[in-house]
């Protein structure tokens, strides 16, 4: 359901893009005031959404343990699977948005001749972080874009990123990786029955979008070079909020039209879909809680009074037949 | 119904590759074997519940209240405003897909809508249509659908296909706990009636009488006194059964599966053996005389009205703490809402073993002890003394229950008694035990004849890789801590493994345990032969 859908809201938007790119006067709205509004839609769209999962509280400790729990001291505990202190937490919150923990737990289960099998699949774990972490290490190489001076953390990724100082300009490492990510990603959607299943317009969709961003990078940075001091110029004028003129526009290419106009779509599409995933993740109770339950009580701030079938209710109703079986009762008639 | 299907024809529907289709499209189709009946009408009355009615799952009208669709909206904006787990797992889901081959209904029926993230979405779907902008404009183009009576239908059809076993939970890389929503959306369910008898009639059992069979006190007092006769006749060993004792050191609270049902009642002597060894001052109570909690099954007001016995009973008879049984679902309640519901339980002592002076200060505030943390702790201090050859015509292996691994992480302690107590113990694959282990197919209140298909389906991958440690090593009995465990593996095995036993920890326990002033033990508790090992592998 919905390939056809987001491929054609894809097109859409790249049509769109193009057009802000080629027509002068749309030119001018898409490149100075459009970011403006995507940068106001995504910080307030996923602040009214941290609030608003925030603003429902967290009854139950309801952690999930995928190790051993503390318990007697001869018995060792699974400290960051099945974390009992705040540190133990951390440690396990750390691992599983910077590792993918549970994602590399993942298995493949299949049917052997009447028998159930299952093999270590960490593909979809390893396209995963791929993505995420070159998708980071990209948008902290653009800062050489966005401020001036050049922070100096942006020199130390660059270089790390285009170790192996393959082609000229040397190929990143994370355009690599992001572009298969997301390929994987997105045939996984279509070839695998169960999670073409599942998948909804809004799970093909931002897969397309962050690709076209990505194509439209590697075709900046490759092959269709563009003014990269007009670039410099343009970007920090948005982000400080400077006027840019129109000569300046003008000198910006149609292709980094469209790869600007890509990444404000996405900041607009951001807050109001799946991918709030990215602040969701901290403040999910089965991971970010220390399973200390029986040690620590957890205050359920709704916590309200229920009817109860009390013990003298209880005896009222079988006191004789206690009596007669010689079972202690509170009132003998 | 168990003699009319047959594994080899099951085994042919199995299917991990399921055909696209839009699951939208696809009608629920209750056939018979793979539903459960509906609640009844006196159980509904009892406990004050809505909408009590006669009525039937296959009858085209379910008599609902008229703004059925109403009152489950409404319910459902009500708790996305109380549990926020609600709120984040309706929200963030990306549908990687990788909870899909992990749960045990999937990989035993091949229907898409029982892999967790699409059942998930049954309840989602609905969430974005009322509660989300995308889902109001947008409708099926973003995954969003009306409430309809179809719609409805699926809910009770698959939400009472999930056991809350938690497995998916554990591979979910945003901890996506299926248990929950299936939790709550059988709330929502209960809200206009829709439930099931083998959750409502035990639910009512328990409040009533204390125990979900019904049992009455004097009834249980027979059992327990029986189960002294019987340890009498095998050890020689006249033991007194504390019942209701005020001022007992310890209340002990087991599921009551262990005094009326077999395998269970093995258990039960064992920990009676246990206790009357060591000189435990403890007592039952006819009150508090179930330590499952059927109420958890379908919502969290009858899950606390029911939990609440536990800390009433122990205040009253004035224990200082309290000890439980060999039981999954209801070490869940223990550790992870006992507490929280109806404590603090300030009236009570930290617990502190009387042989050894261990304190348990892992329970300190719920002052509740699982019983393999106390025997295990027995067993490091050299407490009691243990001839594990008399477990020798056994060789066993060690099924995890689903919510002491997963809701808890209590793995290493029954490892450690079943090691100390018998020579022959083989681990299942590893993919299939401790975090992973897999459920036996009928938790959470769906362990009905009625029901038996799906059972047999669900439980397929945990009997799988019993078959396969029976098959290569000779194991000859799976040990488990759970009381629902202990009901459904023996038909589970029976159908697909056939030949391999279901047993407690403290079964075995009991078997192994030298009494002071025993005769010379024969048979087991099962009254098995003891020395004679060939006749039993």
């Amino acid at each position: 359901m919905g390939l056809g859908i987001s491929l054609i809201s894809f097109l859409l938007v790249l049509a769109v893009g193009w057009i802000a790119g080629i027509v002068p006067f749309l030119k001018v709205f898409f490149m100075a005031y459009v970011p403006y509004v995507a940068l106001a839609v995504f910080v307030i769209g996923l602040i009214i959404r941290i609030l608003r999962w925030g603003r429902s509280p967290v009854p139950f400790r309801i952690t999930t343990t995928c190790g051993q729990e503390k318990s007697l001291p001869w018995i060792r505990q699974n400290k960051l699977d099945n974390p009992s202190s705040a540190l133990g937490t951390l440690g396990r919150m750390l691992l599983e948005i910077l590792f993918f923990r549970s994602l590399f737990r993942n298995t493949r289960a299949e049917f052997k001749d009447d028998r159930l099998v299952y093999s270590v699949d960490k593909w979809l774990w390893f396209f995963s972080l791929a993505f995420h972490w070159s998708f980071l290490i990209i948008f902290l190489r653009h800062f050489r874009f966005f401020t001036e001076p050049i922070p100096s953390f942006v020199g130390f990724l660059q270089n790390i990123d285009g170790f192996f100082q393959v082609g000229l300009p040397i190929i990143y490492i994370t355009d690599v990786l992001i572009l298969s990510g997301l390929t994987f990603l997105f045939l996984r959607r279509i070839f695998n029955s169960k999670v073409r299943i599942i998948s909804l317009p809004s799970d093909y969709f931002p897969l397309l979008l962050i690709l076209g961003i990505a194509t439209t990078g590697v075709l900046l940075r490759y092959f269709f070079k563009t003014d990269l001091v007009a670039v410099k110029e343009f970007t920090v004028s948005v982000l400080s909020f400077q006027a840019v003129s129109q000569e300046l526009i003008n000198k910006l290419s149609p292709l980094f039209a469209i790869h600007f106009f890509f990444v404000c779509t996405l900041l607009i599409y951001f807050p109001l879909s799946k991918l709030v995933h990215l602040g969701g993740v901290f403040l999910s109770p089965t991971r970010n809680l220390a399973n200390n339950n029986r040690m620590k009580r957890h205050i359920n701030p709704w916590n309200y009074d229920v009817p109860v079938h009390t013990y003298e209710e209880y005896e009222e109703e079988f006191r004789d037949k206690m009596i007669a079986a010689g079972i202690p009762v509170e009132k003998e008639d | 119904m168990s003699s009319k299907i047959k594994p080899e024809e099951l085994i042919k529907t199995f299917n991990l590759k399921p055909k696209y289709r839009n699951w939208m499209d696809v009608p629920v189709d209750f056939r018979k074997g793979t539903f459960n009946y509906a609640g009844s009408e006196e159980a509904l009355i009892y406990l004050d519940q809505p909408n009590p009615r006669k009525w039937q799952v296959t009858d085209p009208d379910w008599k609902l209240p008229e703004n059925w669709q109403e009152i489950i909206l409404e319910g459902l904006r009500e708790r996305l405003e109380k549990y926020r787990s609600l709120k984040i797992f309706m929200d963030i889901c990306v549908r990687c897909g990788a909870c899909a081959d992990k749960c045990h209904f999937f990989l035993g029926s091949g229907d898409p809508k029982n892999m967790p993230v699409l059942r998930a979405e049954l309840l989602r779907s609905v969430y974005r249509r009322e509660f989300t902008t995308a889902g109001k404009l947008m409708g099926r183009m973003v995954g969003a659908r009306e409430l309809t009576f179809d719609v409805l239908k699926e809910w009770f059809y698959y939400f009472y296909q999930c056991t809350q076993c938690r497995r998916c939970s554990v591979f979910c890389p945003y901890g996506i706990d299926t248990a929950e929503i299936t939790f709550l959306t059988r709330e929502l369910m209960n809200l206009i009636g829709v439930n099931i008898d083998w959750i409502m009639t035990p639910v009512k059992n328990s409040y009533r009488t204390g125990n979900h069979l019904g049992v009455q006190p004097h009834g249980m007092k027979d059992s327990l006194e029986m189960a002294a006769a019987d340890i009498e006749e095998i050890t020689g060993i006249h033991i007194d059964v504390p019942i209701n004792k005020k001022g007992a050191e310890i209340l002990f609270v087991t599921p009551s599966a262990d005094y009326f049902a077999t395998p269970h009642y093995y258990t039960l002597m064992g920990y009676m053996m246990l206790f009357h060894e060591i000189g435990l001052d403890y007592t039952f109570s006819t009150y508090a005389s179930e330590g499952g909690n059927f109420g958890s099954f379908v919502s969290h007001e009858l899950m606390k009205r029911l939990n609440n016995k536990i800390y009433a009973e122990a205040k009253r008879l004035g224990v200082k703490w309290i000890l439980g049984g060999e039981c999954g679902h209801m070490w869940r309640v223990i550790h992870q809402y006992m507490d929280t519901m109806n404590g603090p339980a300030d009236f009570l002592e930290v617990p502190r073993s009387p042989i050894t002076g261990t304190v348990f200060e892992n329970a300190k505030s719920t002052k509740m002890v699982h019983i393999c943390e106390f025997t295990a702790d027995l067993i490091y201090h050299n407490k009691i003394k243990l001839d594990p050859s008399r477990n020798d015509h056994w060789h066993a292996t060690f099924h995890d229950s689903c919510n002491p691994s997963r809701g808890m992480g209590l793995l290493e302690e029954p490892r450690y008694i079943i090691k100390n107590v018998m020579r022959k113990f083989t681990e299942m694959p590893d993919n299939t035990i401790r975090e992973q282990t897999f459920c036996c197919g009928s938790g959470s209140g769906i362990g009905t004849d009625e029901n038996f298909e799906m059972r047999m389906r669900g439980g397929f991958p945990r009997a799988n890789a019993a078959k396969f440690v029976r098959d290569k090593y000779g194991v000859n009995i799976c040990l488990c801590i759970c009381a629902i465990d202990k009901a459904n593996l023996p038909p589970l095995f029976e159908f697909w493994v056939p030949g391999l036993e279901v047993g407690g920890v403290h079964e075995m326990v009991g078997n192994a345990l030298v009494m002071t002033g025993e005769k010379p033990r024969e048979v087991d508790l099962r009254l098995n032969p003891l020395n004679n090992v060939e006749e039993k592998l």
